[in-house]
């Protein structure tokens, strides 16, 4: 049986460089979506603070990430100890792809309701 | 990257097995109004597992409860302590009291209050030619007891100010919520390589080395200020030359005007390469 990926979803909380519209509107499909997922504040002020709670991330596999840069999220995974595995991660871009383009990617429900 | 570890507090939006589903919009909101606190929230829709991977933090577990809390999910945890609230009737400005209460009673960090701005290297691009440790004013960089440079005090960096990865020849220093690609994370081109080798060289141009050129500038302008008596004419002199450095390398003027000397970048040097040859220090009494 295939392993439903982990979501895991950045709010960029403490600055505005991702569109608020794209990341409100990932956020409102994922709630109404059915899936359970991870959401936190904000991925940089974590790896800041090494939160240990990244390091389970990086250790599960499959996983979806959905944040902003792949480079800048796989090298803030590795600054806080928990470097992310070459394989089995996914990582979607909200500072430059649509609500749209990453509901579709990430498979869930609402992304056909929208 | 070496900074303090801070308990925080994780929370659970739960609706798997004993708990009642919450309407959509409401359950938006909730996630919407505790993220942008700064809390970090699963939403559980299935099962009877209540804390998220990877938790080992306490976590307090939200739900609209049937009968009692589903105590069973506890035994799958790695958290270290578990609080249920039931929010029946409870809406999302109140979820946040109900969580603050919680994380003064589970005695946990607070979350945010400061805008995470700090530089993420690059490992894939780094060659480790020091230069970022040698221009950071602020003893952000260090070096690792292997001799790798390092992130050392982030929270030393100054919001806003990317000038290290200016400076970086091989653009292997991010800035995630830095503006533009591609120190905000985005690919590296050939053209963007030559673009900051470019920026760097024009730095070069106002004398080999940035702190070097702001002090000769500095210097002439007293001596100006001392032969002409004009002193609006030396200010003026120096604020040109901020100027052309701040729109070069996007840095702050906050950050120019806290400008050490050169001496003094070197001592810092020495001594963060010193601190490395003697090994690892215990954690929280890194050198500052």
């Amino acid at each position: 049986m295939k392993t439903q990926p982990r979501i895991v979803y950045c709010h960029c909380a403490y600055a505005q460089v991702v569109p608020a519209d794209v990341k409100q509107d990932v956020l409102r499909r994922l709630t109404e979506s059915g899936t359970s997922f991870d959401a936190v504040a904000d991925l940089c002020e974590m790896a800041a603070r090494r939160d240990p709670w990244l390091a389970g991330v990086a250790c599960q596999e499959p996983t979806q990430i959905v944040a902003c840069y792949p480079r800048a999220v796989k090298w803030l995974f590795s600054s806080a100890g928990a470097p992310l595995p070459e394989r089995g991660i996914r990582i979607l871009n909200m500072r430059t792809e649509s609500a749209e383009t990453i509901a579709a990617a990430l498979g869930t429900a609402a992304d056909e309701d929208a | 990257m070496s900074a303090p570890l801070v308990r925080s507090l994780r929370v659970v939006l739960y609706e798997g097995v004993g708990s009642r589903s919450i309407p959509d919009a409401d359950r938006f909101a909730m996630m919407a109004t505790l993220l942008q606190g700064g809390y970090a929230v699963t939403s559980v829709r299935t099962g009877s597992r209540t804390a998220p991977e990877g938790a080992r933090t306490p976590i307090v577990v939200l739900g609209r409860f049937e009968n009692a809390p589903p105590r069973e999910a506890e035994s799958d945890s790695a958290a270290a302590s578990i609080y249920f609230r039931d929010i029946e009737g409870v809406d999302a400005p109140a979820i946040v009291s109900i969580v603050e209460s919680v994380h003064a009673e589970a005695g946990t960090g607070r979350p945010g209050g400061w805008k995470p701005w700090f530089p993420v290297i690059d490992f894939g691009r780094c060659t480790n030619c020091m230069q970022c440790l040698t221009f950071c004013l602020f003893d952000v960089y260090g070096v690792s007891p292997d001799k790798q440079i390092r992130v050392q005090n982030p929270s030393n960096c100054k919001t806003d100010c990317p000038a290290c990865s200016r400076v970086c020849p091989e653009v292997a220093i991010l800035f995630p919520k830095y503006k533009m690609g591609p120190i905000n994370g985005d690919e590296v081109r050939e053209e963007d390589i030559h673009r900051e080798k470019m920026k760097v060289d024009i730095s070069a141009l106002l004398g080999g080395d940035i702190y070097a050129a702001l002090r000769t500038r500095s210097q002439e302008s007293k001596q100006r200020f001392a032969r002409e008596r004009d002193d609006k004419r030396a200010l003026e002199e120096r604020r040109k030359c901020l100027n052309k450095l701040q729109e070069q390398l996007d840095v702050p003027p906050e950050v120019l005007a806290a400008l050490p000397s050169l001496d003094q970048i070197r001592a810092r040097t020495e001594r963060a390469v010193a601190a490395a040859m003697q090994g690892p220090t215990p954690a929280g009494t890194e050198p500052q």
